[in-house]
């Protein structure tokens, strides 16, 4: 097996027992990343070869320097006999939503594009406290606003390694994409209303949201302070335990990071799923969506491949001794886009503001008469049209005149969409549930440029996963197949507040008892080699 | 039942009210996006909402320590701050006059 196929955990466990140097580890990802990435997605004009369409370009920034430092100090900690960490030598991408202090960081939009952070996120210090090494920063939506990794303002935007006609998901869509391309053994992503789960799936690797407040937000460039976690991503279940075993805790940077003792997440992978209830439900069957004209909700069916794909997990979890329950109420599923768009706009709005020319970042080199003209000039230069698009929808929907209509009744149902949860998971209740598994999104992914440009169609990708992020519960998406465009497909296991544990557990035994299953074999499109004429 | 729709009065006041400034085709486009997207919101007054709900803020309550004591703490390097600054003028962050240049 190549040094880049090797998981995190392998990586770790074979550098710190002097099997394997950490700098060995960073130069076979340099090289992977030379071989499959291309360009990296930047601000300059651009014209892509046949060759270069069928690259991955995952990264904005390479740090390459900085990688190479970090694998050295991890190579003579290990010369001294001193332990380097859970992460030893680990290669890692980050989302160019953090502060990484020494790097530019961008959140993919011209606005920042010049933005070097003077300190390092919480999560990312974890991390290389723990022997990671930083490869570099990867695109996203610009500002993390989509599920395409499209509306990124450093193009080429990101292609799904399965397939380079198609989109990776996003937000997160450069972390999963680097992370299929074996590029990285794991990035760190986050997710507002799906923006970890919906990539991972469309690029068929796992990816997890903690629960709120289980990982630091300190250093995240806030898009939805009530909805955001940083979580992991990583190509199996145990690498996804252990990153997030290095990450949570409480952090006295963010007042919302919570004190509860951290679980034994590895450990907890070692336990069998017998006599675990776990949930299916008819609500996680259909996306709905509203008619432009009458607002009334329309029903579709998810696709059938992802369907049968859950169905066929259900059966492989009851025969590991699980124990299945039927018809499980989520009623209020179906409302967490039009929540989304009401809270998620109006904190975004509020969150935007800070971008201005004055204290950091880009500032319109044209003249002009006074500050004011100076904010709208800057912001209309440096802002996409998805930010302009989600500043002037939660202002209005915020505004003292719609406020009552719009975000206090969206507040009311998000109640709803938790009490959902609440009920399904309650120990003394009907339903008694350790997780539900659902669909993580209603079908495998687009192509490129298909959805890219709708905002409504765009939004409701997220369908399966935002109601997660109303009630703030822990989720995590597993590759459970391929449909017959050979397109990875996601399952999405969803557990009560802090149970991270045990969605991990279920995860890794249903990975253990597919082992075999003939779609594990195949690889993606740019790790085959195949060149498309 | 009629979707309700921003206008292009209201579109242009929340233009300002943002401090932004768009091209006609931005306009064009984030005008019709808004209100697909309000489309979307307004199936939220099809719901019944018992009388009991409370508003939710945070789906799970944040079981953190709050907000630290507002206590004032020197940087220790503030030039890389100001360094930040698109432009600076002895040690200060400088911007155009506030209400217009004479």
């Amino acid at each position: 097996m190549s040094l880049t196929a090797l998981s995190a955990f392998d990586i770790a466990q074979k550098v710190r027992a002097g099997e394997l140097k950490a700098s060995q580890v960073t130069e076979a990802a340099l090289n992977q990343i030379r071989k499959v990435d291309g360009i990296s997605g930047s601000l300059n004009e651009y014209k892509l070869t046949d060759e270069e369409e069928q690259k991955v370009h995952a990264f904005i920034q390479v740090t390459e320097d900085m990688a190479m430092a970090q694998s050295k100090k991890v190579d003579e900690a290990i010369a001294k006999g001193k332990d380097p960490g859970l992460l030893a030598g680990v290669p890692i991408s980050i989302k160019d939503i953090f502060c990484v202090e020494g790097s530019t960081t961008s959140a993919a939009s011209k606005i920042l594009a010049n933005f070097k952070a003077p300190y390092t996120a919480t999560s990312v210090q974890k991390l290389i406290d723990a022997g990671g090494v930083i490869m570099g920063k990867v695109n996203l939506d610009e500002f993390t606003f989509g599920s395409s990794t499209e509306s990124s303002a450093f193009q080429p935007a990101t292609n799904n390694p399965w397939n380079t006609e198609y989109v990776p998901g996003g937000s997160s869509g450069g972390s999963t994409a680097s992370v299929a391309a074996e590029e990285t053994a794991l990035s760190l992503g986050t997710d507002t209303g799906g923006s970890i789960r919906q990539p991972a799936a469309f690029c068929g690797v796992v990816g997890l949201k903690p629960t709120y407040g289980r990982v630091s937000r300190l250093g995240l460039i806030a898009f939805s302070s009530s909805l955001d976690c940083p979580g992991p991503i990583s190509r199996d279940v145990r690498d996804a335990a252990l990153m997030l075993q290095v990450m949570a805790g409480q952090d006295p940077k963010d007042s919302t990071s919570s004190a509860r003792p951290v679980g034994n997440y590895l450990q907890s992978l070692e336990q069998d799923v017998k006599g675990l209830r776990i949930g299916l439900s008819p609500d996680y069957e259909a996306v709905y969506y509203p008619d432009l004209e009458s607002g009334e909700l329309l029903r579709e069916p998810i696709q059938k491949e992802v369907r049968d794909a859950v169905l066929s997990a259900a059966d492989v979890l009851a025969k590991a001794g699980a124990e299945i329950v039927e018809n499980i109420p989520m009623p209020n599923t179906r409302y967490g886009i039009p929540v989304y768009f009401v809270v998620s706009r109006v904190e975004a709005a509020s969150n935007l503001h800070r971008f201005d020319g004055v204290k950091y970042g880009y500032r319109t080199k044209t003249e002009v008469q006074d500050l004011n003209e100076l904010y709208r000039r800057t912001r209309a230069e440096g802002f996409g049209s998805e930010p302009k698009l989600r500043i002037l929808m939660g202002m209005y929907l915020s505004a003292a005149d719609y406020a009552s209509d719009y975000y206090q009744r969206a507040l009311k149902v998000r109640a709803m969409i938790r009490h959902d949860f609440e009920h399904a998971f309650d120990p003394d209740g009907s339903y008694r549930l350790d997780a539900l598994l659902t669909p993580t999104t209603a079908a495998t992914a687009f192509k490129r440029k298909s959805v890219f440009g709708d905002s409504l169609l765009m939004q409701y990708s997220d369908q399966m996963t935002v109601a997660c992020n109303h009630a703030g519960v822990p989720a995590v998406t597993i590759p459970a197949g391929l449909d017959e465009s050979g397109l990875p497909i996601g399952i999405q296991l969803i557990g009560n507040d802090y149970r991270e544990d045990l969605i991990l557990r279920i995860s890794h035994t249903y990975e253990q008892n597919t082992q075999n299953a003939a779609w594990r074999s195949v690889r993606p499109q740019v790790l085959r080699g195949e060149v498309k004429a | 039942m009629t979707v309700k729709r921003i206008t292009p009065a209201l579109f242009e006041k929340l233009v300002r009210l943002a401090a932004l400034e768009l091209t006609n085709e931005e306009t064009k486009y984030l005008f019709e996006e808004m209100n697909h997207q309000l489309a979307s919101v307004e199936s939220l007054n099809q719901i019944p909402i018992p009388d009991d709900i409370q508003p939710s803020l945070h789906g799970v309550e944040p079981e953190g320590a709050g907000p630290r004591p507002d206590h004032w703490q020197p940087f220790p390097d503030p030039e890389r701050i100001v360094a930040l600054a698109p432009e600076s003028e002895d040690g200060m962050i400088a911007v155009p006059d506030v209400r217009g240049a004479k």
